[in-house]
């Protein structure tokens, strides 16, 4: 089995800051990889190489058969990459109907075949909002909105785009113990229909819970990969978050 | 699932189509014109005219600072070069029509357009605006020392005494003709509200980085936005050296054309095509009041505290006092 994912020799750089050095990272079609890391370890700046809102200086990275070096963000998108961000973004003038309608109208219907029209296209809205749990409030603006509404709206946007690969960044941060249940059992549902799913987290009750295989950062070096259960006692990893 | 989706639920807007739209504002035009003809008072063609110019630089703007969230203040560079190109092919070619000068002069503004575009819009927010009011600068400092254009000395261009196809008054022909691009400017706005198109501007406007990541090209849609906003300033222009008679850098790049075409639309409402219409109809006909009854320099200020009232009273211009109202 090819992999979906394939990260290799990644490395970026601010300045004379190395933020990713010479990562290599796999990730299997269906799989659920929980990406962990101290703060400022280089997760989100990775997510942001393999997505394309940054460029990476060395390495490259593939997905599905396919060199995604020097193409754009959207470009990514389109191929079937999505991604939920830190901070929420939602498109603020929008309605949460419309904010799920962007992505369909120039991810999916950019792509070969899939053109989706008029009543299609807001059925298919209300179906992304049903599935976080949103579609009574498909006419509300994002700001009447509680921080999970936020987030599950993120990954309601994100899922728009019917990806292959859904990256979700710390989209629990935050959140009650109910609401992280919530969102994992939302993700762990998406998993089943198919998706690839890279968690990034920073609860590790949910990054344990979610994750079939984790992936360790520490000052942008991958310093373990493997089944979670090994992964926690790990003596590199123990000492990268508790110190010796 | 599929009957109970109410189709205002989820954004497709009510109204009319495209098509019997566009021919609703052609009919409007149409009966503006007539009633034009019928009244015959040509200070009533020259004011309206300028009405007409409003509106269509108010919606020109308002493509890329209302839907794209880039905020113009080069309004005058297009504009000019409109102005200009036809100051130009009246010098080449006196005999060509006007609708032609009209087109050319759009295409070259429109090009301008797409160029600054592909060199600023790298530049966000103040920024971006900063570097279109330089693009302002460097096109009046070639204009001023560019001496076929007469240069700082300015240029004259013969208006002919009677229209061409319709008879009566020069200005009539001006006007219809200006009635014309009226019709064009908001069929495309609106036409653009409502399409894939609209909502890859609104994105834009609201978050860059979430629309790339929801497969919105920014780069090539800010491109068609600067060039959509910058070829109607330009086609706005166009006719202008036949309206004035006599065009120089100070009037063609005057401050008022770039403050009005950001007011109209701001104290209209920038989230709707109507807005510049409203805008431009109210705050236009009451400078040109003004200008009658008081003083002609009168009329930058009603603009300028115009704005500012609005900006700080009712962000959403005129268009969404009622809009909440609806609500």
């Amino acid at each position: 089995m090819t992999a979906l994912l394939q990260v290799s020799g990644l490395s970026k750089r601010f300045g004379g800051f190395v933020a990713l050095d010479g990562i290599d990272l796999e990730v299997q079609p269906g799989e659920r990889l929980g990406l962990i890391g101290p703060n400022g370890s280089g997760k989100s700046t990775l997510v942001n190489c393999i997505c394309g809102t940054l460029h990476n200086e060395t390495g490259s990275v593939r997905f599905a058969d396919e060199a995604l070096d020097g193409l754009t963000a959207h470009q990514r998108t389109r191929r079937g990459l999505a991604r939920s961000f830190q901070l929420p973004r939602p498109f603020a003038s929008l309605s949460l109907a419309e904010n799920v309608r962007i992505p369909i109208l120039y991810s999916v219907n950019a792509r070969a075949g899939g053109h989706l029209h008029g009543a299609a296209i807001d059925e298919r809205c209300l179906e992304l909002l049903g599935m976080v749990g949103l579609a009574a409030k498909a006419r509300q603006m994002p700001r009447d909105l509680t921080q999970i509404e936020m987030r599950k709206l993120e990954l309601a946007r994100a899922m728009a785009a019917d990806p292959k690969l859904l990256i979700s960044d710390e989209a629990m941060a935050g959140l009650s113990h109910a609401e992280v249940d919530e969102i994992i059992a939302l993700l762990i549902r998406l998993n089943e229909q198919g998706v690839t799913v890279i968690m990034i987290e920073h609860i590790m009750r949910a990054v344990m819970e979610f994750s079939q295989r984790l992936a360790v950062l520490v000052a942008g070096k991958k310093i373990a990969d493997g089944p979670p259960k090994d992964i926690v006692r790990d003596p590199e990893v123990v000492k990268a978050y508790l110190g010796e | 699932m599929a009957s109970l989706v109410d189709k205002t639920v989820v954004g497709a807007a009510p109204g009319l189509r495209g098509l019997p739209f566009t021919l609703a504002l052609i009919a409007i035009a149409a009966v503006i014109f007539a009633i034009g003809r019928w009244y015959n008072n040509s200070y009533a063609f020259f004011m309206a005219y300028v009405v007409a110019q409003y509106i269509v630089l108010g919606t020109a703007w308002n493509i890329l600072g209302g839907y794209t969230g880039y905020v113009n203040f080069g309004v005058t560079a297009f504009f000019a070069i409109g102005a200009y190109s036809t100051v130009v092919l009246h010098k080449l070619v006196p005999a060509l029509p006007l609708p032609v000068m009209i087109v050319v002069g759009a295409v070259l503004a429109g090009l301008v357009g797409i160029g600054t575009g592909y060199l600023t819009l790298r530049l966000r927010g103040v920024f971006f605006s900063i570097a279109t009011l330089a693009l302002a600068v460097v096109v009046q400092t070639l204009i001023t020392n560019w001496d076929f254009v007469g240069g700082a000395r300015g240029a004259y261009v013969l208006r002919p005494r009677v229209a061409p196809l319709i008879g009566g008054e020069y200005v009539q022909y001006l006007f219809l003709l200006m009635l014309g691009m009226c019709v064009i400017v908001l069929a495309t706005a609106r036409a653009i509200e409502r399409s894939a198109l609209g909502y890859g501007f609104a994105a834009i406007r609201d978050d860059e980085a979430a629309a790339e990541a929801s497969g919105v090209p920014t780069l090539r849609l800010k491109l068609i936005a600067t060039g959509l906003s910058g070829g109607f300033m330009g086609m706005a222009g166009a006719p202008l050296p036949f309206y004035v008679t006599y065009l120089d850098p100070a009037s063609g790049f005057s401050l008022n054309y770039a403050v009005n075409a950001i007011a109209m639309p701001l104290i209209g409402g920038t989230g709707s095509w109507l807005g510049p219409v409203i805008g431009a109809v109210l705050v236009g006909g009451l400078q040109e009041y003004l200008r009658v009854t008081i003083s002609s320099a009168v009329n930058v200020l009603v603009a300028g505290v115009l704005m500012v009232a609005f900006v700080i009273l009712a962000p959403q211009g005129i268009v969404g006092l009622f809009q909440k109202r609806k609500r």
